[in-house]
């Protein structure tokens, strides 16, 4: 085989992936940027340039505001929690327990059951008078009735629940593999120089799981600006866009008020934030990780 | 003063005791080898010293303290894993101030014991590195440096040169030994290499299934061994024990160092006749394997390279250099030897 037909041979074999990824997602991504500076086509209206017409347009969006910083919020309140709380649970199964086989297990349920199904178990926790939360809070408690899903003020944080709950099992196993790649030796000396088991952990452990926390992290900060499922189910964005997230807000735009430039341009941006939070994360986290 | 006593110390997982009834005590600036084969526990005792293993039964002294329920930091040692346990994110000089930081010393003291350190094994130049930018002798020195700067009276090391190359292995043997003599530390130094233990022990330790086996000056454990498989552990090639009515009466096993034979010609009167078998030439000396009725015998023995398998020949060795052990039970029998010079078999 001459050089010539090596290459061909080559090229047919990368054609088939090129084909899909290029179709699915290189060229969508291309022409959403490009619809963002066109007008919504309609009927009788072929879609004309407006530059930066929607984008500025968003800048003016109370509802675009309002959803960014809902997404602020959850992020803040989902990403510390759940790595936390995966850290926290690998350590503890990581350890000499009786039934820690059963424990991570349960732990990691979270992550195989659907986002539909899991959503649909907590709509019934947080319904007011017969939901769980409820029988707790009134009946047992005795505290006043509360809409903890019909109140703008507390809508948001009820869904942070559900997602630190959801996440937390499945960073864990992340953590839980890097916690066994540490010798046990390790703990050995740090207990004969005498440090104590938070020591050890502040010391040595944390600091040789922060390349895993990096790269949950990067994990964390896209999914809470890529998690809808449960808020289809559970708000549908609700009450008065309370638990909107930008990715709901997009979907809203695009496909229930069919203004697919204006969803274009909002997709950019959330591809622009994404984009811009990872570099991020690698730029300053990096530097201060150890890999071994 | 003892700096350390183990008495009648078990070490049991379910029904295998890994250390069964381990009893010993070394004073002060001494040099203490735990020797035996793997699995005969040696690791175990030392963990049981160290206070990463708990007693099933017995006590632990160090000092004048019993240890036995104290967690490793409260028993003033220091210690150098196989693995040498260095943490991987931490620089040299970290590495080897851990503890000082942990226990909160001041600044200033942390800084000179750790140049004193650094100059001691030549880490000097090293301080800046990660353990994995050093070799595997570094990464040896740099476990040393974080065992010494502590300045605990006593330090164990398991098997700290298993993982170095011969020649390396030799180097750090002697300046272990060195830094021990010079630093009047106590240290416990476990090994499965009996040249390591000869060379560096002021003490050894023998130990087989849990058990001792013996316990003594490197001398003793050469010239009385106290039981058939210390002799046979000790000293390269291992001692010949055979059975020998002949000559020493039945129920009596006899033993004789390689290098206490001397090969006589066929002619020559006096010795055990044997046959050689083959020869190993080393080139200061040979090992020459010979076989004496049904038992076989080495021998070391110089010049001569020229014996051929099938070569008769004549044994001999002198009356002090004979050792006598009980067929049943191994252990060293004493007894007034009549030179094997005497006989003819």
């Amino acid at each position: 085989m001459n050089r010539f037909s090596v290459q061909i041979h080559g090229w047919l074999l990368v054609l088939p992936a090129a084909v899909l990824l290029a179709a699915f997602t290189h060229y969508p991504a291309v022409a959403t940027l490009l619809h963002s500076f066109y007008s919504t086509p309609k009927a009788n209206r072929p879609a004309v340039w407006v530059g930066l017409e929607n984008y500025r347009a968003m800048t003016q969006d109370p509802v675009f505001w309002q959803v960014l910083g809902n997404n602020l919020w959850f992020a803040l309140g989902t990403i510390p929690a759940s790595i936390a709380l995966a850290m926290l649970m690998a350590t503890w199964v990581n350890g000499k327990l009786h039934g820690r086989a059963f424990l991570r297990l349960a732990y990691f349920t979270p992550t195989i059951l659907p986002m539909i199904a899991v959503a649909n178990i907590w709509l019934f926790f947080y319904t007011p008078t017969y939901g769980l939360l409820e029988q707790i809070t009134v009946d047992l408690l005795g505290l006043p009735s509360h809409n903890w899903l019909g109140t703008p003020s507390t809508v948001l944080a009820c869904l942070i629940v559900v997602t630190v709950w959801k996440e937390a099992g499945f960073f864990m196993i992340f953590y839980l593999a890097a916690l066994q790649a540490i010798p046990p030796a390790l703990a050995e000396a740090a207990a004969i120089e005498g440090a104590s088991r938070w020591t050890y952990f502040r010391r040595v452990v944390f600091p040789l799981l922060m390349p895993t926390t990096l790269f949950v992290l990067v994990n964390a900060v896209i999914n809470s600006f890529r998690l809808v499922d449960h808020i289809i189910v559970m708000t549908r964005g609700g009450p008065d866009n309370a638990s909107s997230l930008l990715l709901y807000y997009i979907y809203d735009v695009a496909f229930k008020f069919w203004d697919s430039s204006y969803a274009s341009a909002l997709t950019i941006v959330l591809l622009a934030i994404l984009a811009s939070a990872a570099i991020m994360q690698f730029a300053f986290l990096e530097k201060r990780t150890h890999y071994q | 003063m003892s700096a350390i006593g183990l008495r009648g110390v078990v070490k049991a997982w379910g029904a295998t005791r890994a250390v069964d009834g381990v009893s010993f005590e070394a004073s002060a600036g001494r040099f203490v080898v735990l020797l035996g084969p793997s699995g005969c526990g040696k690791s175990t005792t030392l963990r049981l010293i160290a206070g990463l293993e708990q007693v099933s039964a017995g006590r632990v002294f160090i000092g004048d303290t019993d240890v036995t329920d104290m967690p490793p930091a409260k028993r003033q040692i220091s210690m150098v894993f196989q693995s040498y346990a260095l943490f991987p994110h931490l620089s040299v000089a970290e590495n080897i101030v851990f503890g000082l930081k942990v226990r909160r010393l001041p600044a200033a003291e942390r800084h000179t014991r750790l140049a004193r350190v650094a100059a001691l094994l030549g880490l000097d130049q090293l301080l800046g590195r990660k353990p994995s930018q050093l070799s595997g002798g570094q990464q040896q020195r740099v476990a040393l440096g974080r065992a010494l700067i502590a300045e605990t009276p006593v330090c164990l090391m398991d098997e700290p040169l298993s993982n170095l190359d011969a020649q390396l292995r030799q180097e750090m043997r002697r300046e272990i030994r060195a830094l021990q003599q010079q630093l009047g530390i106590t240290m416990v130094y476990v090994t499965h290499d009996q040249v390591e233990a000869m060379t560096m022990a002021d003490q050894v330790v023998l130990l087989r299934d849990g058990r001792v086996e013996q316990d003594g000056t490197p001398e003793e454990l050469y010239s009385r061994p106290a039981t058939v498989f210390a002799a046979r552990f000790i000293g390269t090639p291992p001692m010949n024990v055979v059975s020998i009515p002949a000559l020493t009466g039945n129920g009596t096993l006899l033993g004789v160092r390689p290098e206490d034979i001397r090969i006589a010609a066929c002619g020559a009167g006096g010795g055990v006749a044997g046959v050689v078998e083959n020869v190993e030439y080393l080139g200061a000396d040979s090992i020459v394997s010979c076989r004496i009725g049904a038992e076989a015998m080495t021998v070391r023995a110089s010049r001569v390279a020229h014996l051929s398998p099938g070569t008769a020949l004549r044994l001999s060795w002198p009356a002090e250099a004979t050792h006598y052990f009980d067929a049943q039970s191994g252990k060293r029998v004493e007894r007034a030897a009549p030179a094997v010079a005497q006989f003819v078999a």
